[in-house]
């Protein structure tokens, strides 16, 4: 069985070793964005970015319980914003916890994990591995 | 630089999204009530604005000059999300402002789908709604509300209580989708679509069009046209300026807070002088914010001034006394000159039931998500 692919572009796989989140970060003004890019749309510096290995350690920002989507999509589920540990802010789907405003506080410490991406494969079959959040 | 003026304005009842005619066809329609409005012709229309977005490459103001007078006049066809229509208004009024045009037609026209509107994602491989969170405009909007819930504890009652008055104040609206009344119990009991907005705290998919004659001072003078006229205090359009969290979540308030300084400073005048506010109530989440961002309250204010009453109909500064995009609906191509509509009905004096009493000055909002922001500030003249 061939290896997954990463869900993402910024979600990356090594040959040895964890899979990670990769931002790229301004050296002019410190902006860390989810992508390769060549300018920061921050401060206009050209040729400055370089990319860095997220955190794996965050906080939860704001979250969405979203109990209607487009059809074929499972809910309910949480949608969550998180800032990443010395950078980095990534969306994703809060998970191990009850789909509850009583249950979920925003601020709280969560982690990164990454695990298979909920059994979607694209046309030729192939598997994806996504990031998810969950409390730590 | 001499005062520019909305002389003619008109919006149709917006109806049930895709049970309007062709786009086109739904266009003229506001067109020519506009036109209408101030007595004048297509004849006399030296340039035409026209805002659409489902059809952004589709030439739609030359289609609706097909309809209603193939007179030769530049057209200039303009998309901006949500914030379209207004954008193609404030272009009309800079041709005017810069001395090119006497006067010239804004239309703003939106044929809608049902459904969710966003997510998506595109791009190859797997599709990442509910992989990688919600990217659907519910879901969004819930999440910028939830960072007011955060920083100042606003609670799901104070976000669902926009909408009970949104939808109160429709039932004054004749012009309005809905006109039904919707008890708080009922909006919180609604079919929950992303916490905390409920199914009728949403905006309602709508075809619907509006339309505006903009026209100089000069030639208001000229053609005795002041009696009805509004004039044009202030326009602003903003893009988002960065913000670190961007990527994951757009920020529509720092957008409205650096226009709405810009509208004041031009109209000479302070968010206290407002009499009545239409803003962009995309869903009820927003709305609070908007408060704020528009300085009708100060920082943290915003679920107590819902509270107070002070934004329904009878309160201090009324906003979305339409009925808002929760009731009213959002054409969303439609919906920047649908609000100037609704200001100047009541700077006119001309709103009946629903009539803000003694309003002089008026506020119109919208979010373009992506982002844009459109403020006008217009002023009673007669």
């Amino acid at each position: 069985m061939s290896k997954p692919l990463p869900a993402v572009d910024f979600l990356k796989i090594p040959e040895s070793g964890e899979p990670y989140l990769e931002g790229h970060k301004c050296g002019g003004c410190g902006a860390v964005y989810l992508g390769v890019r060549a300018v920061c749309s921050k401060c206009g510096a050209r040729g400055k970015i370089a990319p860095v290995k997220l955190s794996n350690q965050g906080n939860l920002y704001v979250y969405s319980i979203v109990c209607r989507s487009f059809p074929g999509i499972q809910v309910p589920y949480v949608s969550a914003i998180v800032d990443l540990e010395g950078g980095g802010t990534v969306k994703g789907n809060l998970i191990g916890v009850d789909p509850d405003p009583a249950k979920i506080k925003m601020g709280m410490p969560v982690r990164v994990v990454y695990k298979d991406a909920l059994g979607r494969k694209d046309k030729e079959g192939n598997s994806y591995l996504s990031y998810f959040f969950e409390p730590r | 630089m001499s005062d520019v003026y909305i002389v003619g304005i008109d919006m149709i009842k917006f109806m049930k999204a895709g049970t309007g005619p062709a786009v086109e066809a739904l266009g003229a329609q506001a067109a020519l009530m506009a036109l209408d409005d101030c007595g004048l012709t297509i004849q006399d229309m030296e340039a035409l604005y026209c805002g659409n977005l489902g059809q952004a490459g589709g030439m739609v103001g030359q289609r609706v000059l097909h309809q209603i007078g193939q007179t030769g006049i530049p057209v200039v066809n303009c998309a901006n999300a949500c914030a379209t229509g207004a954008t193609a208004f404030r272009e009309g009024w800079m041709a005017i402002k810069a001395g090119v045009y006497d006067t010239v037609l804004a239309v703003g026209v939106e044929k809608m789908g049902g459904g969710l509107l966003g997510g998506g994602g595109g791009g190859g491989g797997i599709p990442k709604e509910g992989l990688l969170g919600s990217m659907t405009m519910p879901a969004v909007f819930a999440e910028a509300g939830q960072e007011h819930a955060r920083n100042y504890g606003t609670t799901f009652e104070q976000f669902a209580k926009v909408s009970v008055k949104n939808h109160h104040h429709s039932t004054l609206n004749p012009k309005a989708m809905y006109q039904i009344e919707t008890p708080l119990e009922t909006v919180m009991g609604s079919e929950m679509i992303a916490y905390p907005n409920t199914k009728l705290m949403c905006s309602v998919n709508v075809d619907g069009s509006a339309a505006a004659v903009i026209m100089s001072e000069k030639k208001v003078k000229e053609l005795g046209l002041r009696g009805r006229a509004v004039r044009v205090k202030a326009s602003v359009l903003t893009s988002d300026p960065w913000q670190e969290r961007d990527l994951v979540m757009p920020d529509v308030n720092t957008c409205t807070r650096q226009a709405a300084k810009k509208a004041y400073e031009m109209a000479g005048c302070s968010a206290k002088d407002i009499n009545l506010v239409e803003l962009h109530d995309c869903f009820a989440t927003a709305e609070l914010l908007h408060y704020e961002n528009l300085g009708l309250c100060g920082d943290g204010e915003a679920g107590h001034m819902i509270d107070s009453g002070a934004t329904a109909l009878g309160g201090k500064v009324p906003v979305n006394v339409s009925g808002g995009l929760l009731s009213k609906g959002h054409p969303l191509g439609a919906t920047g000159i649908a609000n100037l509509y609704e200001i100047s009905t009541h700077l006119r004096g001309e709103a009946g039931k629903r009539q803000v009493p003694n309003a002089r000055l008026g506020m119109t909002h919208v979010i373009g998500l992506g982002s844009a922001c459109a403020i006008h500030i217009l002023e009673k003249v007669a």
